[in-house]
């Protein structure tokens, strides 16, 4: 392991810290116009029961429809990349649906389902991210040379043969590719759910009443927080790829 | 011995865009089981097509297919099959793409016996300590072992090899037809070969059926009576320069550079 790998990403973080708190102190900003490095833990220690609470929803409910988004845009996938009636059919209203800006879509469901906050938020991840998934599924299972299908089909398998023997593992290095597209858009889903409909859950919600109150340490500690748990969801991503597709990236194994 | 492929009058058209588009023209081809039948004929006239509709995979708007004195009317597991692009699968390793028909074909063979099947099969092309390899770690020929390996594995009636050496090297390619060779003198199969390399076809082939251009009809049909191994220099025997000519000719015609 080269410590030079760790050492010049922290000494950069470090630097960047040091020039934000610089620049708080110089200009001499108060706590209610802007937060300094320094402020984030004391918030975060203030907070601690809250963050781990909050956190936790915002987690549990992001992996739920992250996983709903998994099972439903594969299945879209599948029909759209194995049908070409239906992918003709479906593209152009799955394109239409993902350019409808979500921001917009948050009220209309939290009016459809009232009080159903789980519900509501889990909803928003899984429709925010289930796109990626399903058009990397289709293009995967579509783009199957014939020969690959052939080798099988002339032995008399059946096209369900075919898909788990050959196309699904095929398609396993671009259904990870979206995934780590996707987990991130769900992270974005729910914490649009809990910063515009105010429940009263999640560490968006935490941001929320931070911002009500002009708590900028506050706020930014919740910031920090949403950044780490950003970050482990797209490394679990990462970690899951390594064991399911790592024959797929170069130089591992 | 009789015929293990029986190819009858048989005519096929794509539906395009654009119309029909006939590419096999009433065809016959007759192929003595255990024999070796080299296919040549102009780019894009239908010997693609051709394999298909022998492995069942697609069936003739007209004619008959006949394999084993059955009408083939859908897949069958006696067929092997082998294309240019070696299509492995990347997330496997040698050993275990070489088993994959046999997962389809005898899924109740225990583990013990496919293994010891595709070992032997792996060690008759020169592929022996290359089990746990995956095929990005091999070079095209290699692949290519592996792919015929792959094809012979659930000891098929009949290898279906569609330009197999194609993309190979000249030097990989004059090997892999001495292993072509040598798996005939060990393995019971009847072969039909799909080349664009006319010494291939003259090399390998029991007998050489030149197919006329799109839509493709049996043009003419060269019997080789050597029986095999073949020595790689009987290319440039007299006997054998004659034939290359010959069917060098016979291609420009198929081509309709030439009038016959
Ligand atoms: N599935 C298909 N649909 C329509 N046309 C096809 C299809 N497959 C092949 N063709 C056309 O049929 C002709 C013969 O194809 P093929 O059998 O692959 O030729 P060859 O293998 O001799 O080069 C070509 O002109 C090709 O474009
Ligand atoms: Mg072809």
């Amino acid at each position: 392991m080269d410590w030079k790998k760790v050492a010049v990403p922290l000494a950069a973080i470090a630097l960047l810290l040091a020039l934000w708190e610089g620049l708080v102190w110089a200009m001499g900003w108060p706590d209610y116009k802007m937060a300094s490095p320094s402020d984030l833990w004391p918030a975060y220690l203030r907070y601690q029961p809250l963050f781990w609470l909050y956190g936790w929803q915002t987690l549990w409910r992001t992996v739920v429809g992250l996983a709903l988004a998994v099972v439903f845009g594969t299945a879209l996938g599948m029909v759209m990349g194995l049908s070409r009636v239906m992918n003709d059919a479906l593209y152009p209203l799955l394109v239409g649906f993902n350019a409808i800006p979500k921001a917009t879509v948050v009220p209309v469901v939290a009016l459809m389902f009232v009080g159903h906050h789980d519900f509501n938020t889990i909803l928003i991840a899984l429709m925010i991210s289930f796109f990626p998934i399903a058009v990397s599924v289709a293009i995967g299972l579509g783009t199957l040379e014939p020969e690959y299908r052939d080798i099988l089909r002339s032995l008399g398998a059946s096209r369900v043969m075919v898909f788990w023997k050959i196309a699904l593992p095929k398609t396993l290095p671009e259904f990870f590719g979206a995934l780590k597209v996707a987990v991130t858009l769900a992270f974005i889903g729910t914490n649009l759910v809990e910063i515009i409909t105010p429940h009263g859950r999640g560490l968006g919600h935490l941001f929320q009443s931070a911002q009500t109150n002009s708590d900028f340490p506050l706020m930014f500690a919740v910031l920090l927080a949403l950044a780490a748990m950003g970050i482990v969801l797209y490394y679990a991503i990462v970690a899951l790829e390594r064991v399911f597709a790592g024959w797929a990236i170069r130089g591992a194994a | 011995m009789g015929n293990l492929i029986e190819i009858r009058g048989v005519s096929h058209a794509y539906r395009t865009k654009s119309g029909p588009l006939p590419v096999l023209k009433n065809l016959n081809i007759d192929i003595p089981e255990g024999s070796f039948c080299a296919v040549v004929g102009p780019s894009g006239c239908g010997k693609s097509t051709l394999t298909r509709l022998i492995a069942g995979l697609m069936i003739p708007d007209a004619g008959e297919v006949w394999l084993h004195g059955e009408r083939v009317t859908s897949p069958r597991k006696t067929v092997g099959m082998a294309f240019q692009n070696p299509v492995l699968l990347e997330w496997r390793t040698i050993l275990d793409n070489v088993l994959l028909p046999l997962e389809i074909v005898a899924p109740t063979m225990p583990r013990s016996q496919k293994e010891a099947r595709a070992r032997e099969l792996l060690a008759m092309v020169g592929l022996d300590g290359f089990e746990t390899r995956r095929p990005s770690e091999l070079s095209g020929g290699m692949r290519q072992r592996a792919s015929l390996c792959r094809a012979l594995v659930h000891r098929p009636d009949v290898l279906i090899l569609d330009e197999p050496f194609g993309a190979l090297d000249a030097f990989t390619r004059e090997d892999l037809w001495q292993t072509m060779h040598q798996l005939r003198a060990r393995e019971p199969f009847t072969a039909l070969l799909i080349t664009h390399d006319l010494r291939e076809s003259v090399y390998l082939g029991d007998q050489v059926v030149v197919l006329s251009g799109r839509p493709a009809t049996t043009q003419s049909v060269m019997t080789i009576d050597l029986p095999g191994p073949r020595p790689l220099d009987m290319l440039y025997q007299p006997e054998q320069v004659a034939r290359l000519a010959q069917l060098r000719h016979e291609i420009q015609i198929a081509q309709g550079r030439e009038v016959a």
